[in-house]
């Protein structure tokens, strides 16, 4: 591979130009799915090519072919060339990168497991008996499963003399029970929506999500939805589960903190931010114990934003986001780090694949649990009435990432410390700070969860991205309620 | 780019591996172009060549599917053996049918041509000069732009052991641009088979436009009103129930449609086919078999008239208990490659009101005593699968139009609507053109009066 890249990069130096990458990635993908009983889907897949991306005369090309000769290489390094030169036409002022040192190295995920070694018939298998758990329930009409690996392998090169290969497995699994009567579809799903739980791990994560035990429960909730109460509408506490809460960090901590947003450079399709750069140090995003990281090193957890190395290398970091409710950090890069008075990316840059260009994205934006121990059901108990909001199954966000609409697949009504009704349809909506200064109450550790989020759309060309984000159970006072449904008729 | 040709090599190599029944090969991907600009700057270029193959096998009923970008003989093993090894442990579906042969596609049916090369041959200097087009406008109105300006020529093809073969290439030619002003914004997006039609200065301008004119936004409060939706809005938010279309969809229970087939559900002025092969839409004429798209008539006059099929759907249904209760049932051509989860979906919307009686958008402003223009929606997602109940924002040029003018723009609104309902409640559309968004596929369709359009918040910008 390192002669590939050099094929690259000594067409780019003797070009003079002030940077060029080569990243040359093999990935290998398999997706099973069920339906009904039947094989809904079996399909593997496999790409290979490489990306080359420059800056010359202050601006950035790039190109990407799956032809790895020396001709195909060598073609597309002189496009990336030709494209940059091109960008200079309409530019400013030059781009800046901020310095990093050259790195070599070798780093693979935490893979106990290789979720390629499991047989076919042993997936299936598992899968069949999930879907018989879920259709076993009277009232369930559609059962879905999904398994998907994948198995992403990288070599990168630049001009500052790094040389760095990575591997990551990712694993993902999980299922949904749909069920219609009358006028109405409901659904659960297990251990979450989005195809389930997503980690930076191999087969093990499978053995440990208890996938079989939970089915004919997630039946019987989808079933139960039809004669729960609609949820009411109005202000209320309201009680998130992890997964719910690591969604709402997405939306409105994850999207708002990408700098590239915050400076107008996703204007024109994911948006802009309301955390313009004066706010850096000087907004109280949440209250004080609100404490928000952006952490991609392997200490934080196999999440979907766990990486040694981003992917203009530089070495993946953990930048305080909100600490004690105070806004103290941005993801940036190595263009857009001098904008916030930094030296330094902190190693934010991610693509898709071999066919994409680098560009700052979530890693894993998670919320640290509270310091003193408390679990879900202490949470529950402490709060006299309320809402407790399970598994998303709807969101949105304007593109300022400041007015924000949640749905869940359930709801419960907490009365005098317990669960009491189960409430159909729920949702909450509310204003990013605001509803981050209303939260009054977190779990401990032990209810910590780094959940994955494989399917973040962000760019054009749209890249679709993985991020992890840690969260416990939280508590919020005071939010709106049922406004999803307010006079929809 | 790919020619028919090397696509019946490369089949003929995928045949020597395969043991199977029947095997299937179908090639996709593109030579694609995408220059990005904000803040009045190329901002980021790029360009890629990349095609895939994907092969799927047949075992007497048990079928599977295996994709690789490489067409050395190795790959083309690796990928036959790959498909064949999911196959072969599955259990026999009695449900799946053969591949389809050779009359499924017949070559003499109706041609669409969208290839140019005028666009094939755009290059990098001339997509920056489509850029600096746009930006000129923005420093002519002291705006700040961001958008993008982006070409490509793309192929899809199949061949099957059965001897069907189809292929289709087409060419595109976008942009899409937003101006910024201090409190303000303002969006425009088209696209075109060919670069010729597309005129990014006069995108530039009317983008230009919006945003002056919703310079200092008031606020209103939330509530049903009377909206003038562009093409781009209506898009964007009837594109959520096409999912729902197909005859899979209605066999698992899952599509808004289960009861409603044959009922008038919405206005009297609604109609809407499926029209690959009308002059304003692209795309391919087969599906994911390589059955040939048929012209379909979704809605008439507010009635549900049909639904799509692909082959394996339209035989279940044939023995369901729907068979005489959806209309007609029969292959459509609508298909996704097999296997899939989904079934099949209308994908080349034509919306158009029934008498081609129609009003201009500003004829629609003119006629208002008071409504809301909407320019762009955004984040729309699915409150409720079966009252089809949409959320989402809107965003990048929200007007108040008060006694048949513009007054001014307005801080953005959430709304939380039925799609049901709104299709009920339409008054006035214009001609039909082709109209592209962000959060669906592009369309055919007009521009929307819409009584009693329900916002629900209004955000802060």
């Amino acid at each position: 591979m390192k002669e590939i890249a050099n094929w690259v990069l000594d067409i780019c130096s003797a070009r003079g130009v002030q940077y060029a990458e080569a990243r040359i990635v093999d990935e290998r993908q398999r997706a099973l799915a069920t339906k009904n009983g039947k094989i809904g889907g079996a399909s593997d897949a496999e790409s290979l090519g490489i990306g080359i991306r420059v800056l010359a005369n202050g601006a950035w090309g790039f190109a990407a072919t799956e032809d790895l000769t020396r001709a195909g290489v060598e073609t597309a390094a002189r496009l990336a060339l030709e494209i940059a030169h091109a960008s200079a036409k309409v530019k400013q002022e030059d781009v800046r990168l901020a310095p990093e040192k050259a790195y070599q190295d070798d780093w693979s995920s935490p893979c106990r497991i290789d979720p390629f070694s499991i047989s076919i018939e042993q997936n299936l298998d598992l899968l069949m008996k999930i879907d018989s758990e879920l259709r076993g329930v009277e009232g369930v009409t559609l059962a879905e499963t999904n398994l998907n690996f994948r198995r992403y392998e990288q070599w990168f090169y630049n001009t500052d003399g790094s040389d760095i290969h990575q591997l990551r497995h990712t694993t993902g699994v999980g299922y949904a029970a749909y069920s219609f009567e009358g006028s109405e579809i409901q659904k659960r799903s297990y251990p979450n929506s989005f195809g389930g739980q997503w980690q930076d791990r191999g087969y093990e994560l499978v053995e440990e999500l208890k996938l079989v035990e939970n089915a004919r429960r997630i039946g019987e909730e989808a079933v139960a939805l039809h004669k729960a109460d609609q949820c009411p509408e109005g202000r209320f506490d309201i009680v998130l589960d992890s997964s719910q809460l690591g969604l709402q960090i997405h939306e409105s901590v994850g999207h708002p903190i990408e700098l590239d947003r915050v400076l107008g450079m996703e204007a024109n399709f994911a948006g802009t931010s309301f955390l313009t750069v004066d706010k850096l140090r000087n907004l109280k995003y949440g209250s004080d114990i609100v404490n928000v990281v952006a952490d991609a090193t392997e200490a934080h957890g196999p999440g979907l934003g766990t990486f040694k190395y981003d992917d203009e290398g530089v070495p993946g970091q953990c930048t305080p986001i909100i600490s004690d409710g105070q806004f103290t950090g941005y993801l940036s890069s190595r263009e857009t780090a001098h904008t916030i008075g930094e030296n330094r990316s902190n190693g934010s840059m991610r693509a898709e694949g071999w066919n994409r260009t680098p560009m700052i994205r979530m890693t894993n934006i998670s919320i640290l649990p509270g310091p003193k121990p408390l679990t879900l059901e202490q949470l529950i108990a402490s709060t006299d009435h309320g809402i407790f909001y399970q598994t998303n199954r709807s969101w949105s966000i304007d593109d300022k990432r400041y007015n924000f609409q949640f749905g869940t697949e359930i709801g419960w009504e907490i009365k005098g410390g317990k669960l009491t009704r189960m409430l159909k349809n729920p949702s909450y909506s509310g204003i990013t700070t605001e509803f981050w200064n209303s939260m009054d109450a977190i779990c401990s550790r032990d209810q910590w969860t780094l959940w994955g989020t494989p399917n973040c759309g962000k760019g054009q060309p749209q890249q679709v991205m993985g991020t992890g984000h840690g969260a416990a159970p939280a508590r919020f006072r005071g939010v709106k309620v049922g406004t999803a449904y307010k006079g929809a008729e | 780019m790919l020619a028919r040709e090397k696509t019946f090599e490369i089949f003929n190599r995928v045949c020597k591996h395969s043991k199977a029944d029947e095997t299937e090969m179908i090639t996709s991907g593109a030579k694609s172009s995408l220059t990005r600009f904000a803040n009045n700057t190329i901002t980021q270029n790029v360009s890629e060549e990349n095609y895939v193959i994907s092969v799927r096998v047949n075992f007497g009923g048990r079928t599977a599917r295996a994709t690789t970008n490489k067409f050395d003989d190795d790959s083309l093993q690796r990928v036959v053996e790959s498909a064949s090894a999911l196959a072969r442990v599955q259990d026999s579906d009695p449900d799946l049918l053969p591949i389809p042969d050779r009359s499924a596609f017949d070559p003499a049916g109706p041609i669409v041509a969208r290839t140019y090369f005028e666009t094939s041959k755009v290059g990098p200097v001339e997509r920056a000069e489509g850029v600096a087009q746009m930006v000129d406008v923005a420093k002519k109105h002291n705006l700040t732009a961001a958008g993008t300006y982006a070409t490509s020529e793309s192929v899809e093809a199949i061949v099957n052991s059965k001897g069907l073969n189809a292929y289709h290439s087409q060419t595109s030619a976008e942009a899409s641009i937003t101006m910024i002003a201090g409190d303000s914004s303002g969006w425009q997006k088209a696209n075109f088979p060919d670069v010729r039609d597309l005129d990014p200065a006069a995108l530039a301008e009317v983008a230009a436009r919006k945003a002056k004119d919703s310079a200092h936004p008031k606020e209103l409060p939330p509530g049903k009103y009377t909206v003038i939706l562009e093409p781009a809005a209506v898009l964007d938010l009837i594109g959520f129930m096409f999912w729902d279309w197909g005859g899979q969809a209605i066999l698992d229970e899952r599509s808004f449609l289960n009861n409603r087939i044959g009922e008038r559900i919405f206005g009297e002025n609604i109609n809407i086919t499926d029209d690959v092969y009308h002059p304003l839409q692209t795309g391919c004429p087969f599906d994911g078999e390589g059955v040939r798209r048929k012209r379909i008539s979704l809605v008439e006059n507010g009635v549900v008239q049909r639904l799509v099929f692909a082959r394996g759907t339209a035989a279940k249904i044939a023995k369901s208990d729907y068979a005489d209760k959806i209309g007609p049932v029969e292959a459509t051509g609508h298909g996704f490659p097999i296997p899939n989860e989904i079934g099949e979906m209308p994908s080349n919307i034509v919306v158009a009101s029934p008498d081609g009686k129609s009003k201009t958008v500003d004829q629609m402003i003119s006629s208002a005593e008071r409504a809301i223009l909407v320019t762009r929606l955004w984040y729309i997602r699915e409150v409720d699968p079966y009252e089809k109940i949409l959320t989402g924002m809107t965003r990048d040029g929200t007007f108040l139009v008060e006694n048949g003018r513009i007054q001014h723009g307005l801080l953005n609104f959430r709304f939380n609507q039925s799609l049901i309902h709104l299709l009920n409640n339409v008054v006035e559309m214009s001609q039909p053109v082709r109209s592209t968004g962000e959060e669906s596929f592009d369309m055919v369709v007009p521009a929307m009066m819409v009584n009693d359009f329900n916002f629900t918040e209004v955000t802060k910008f």
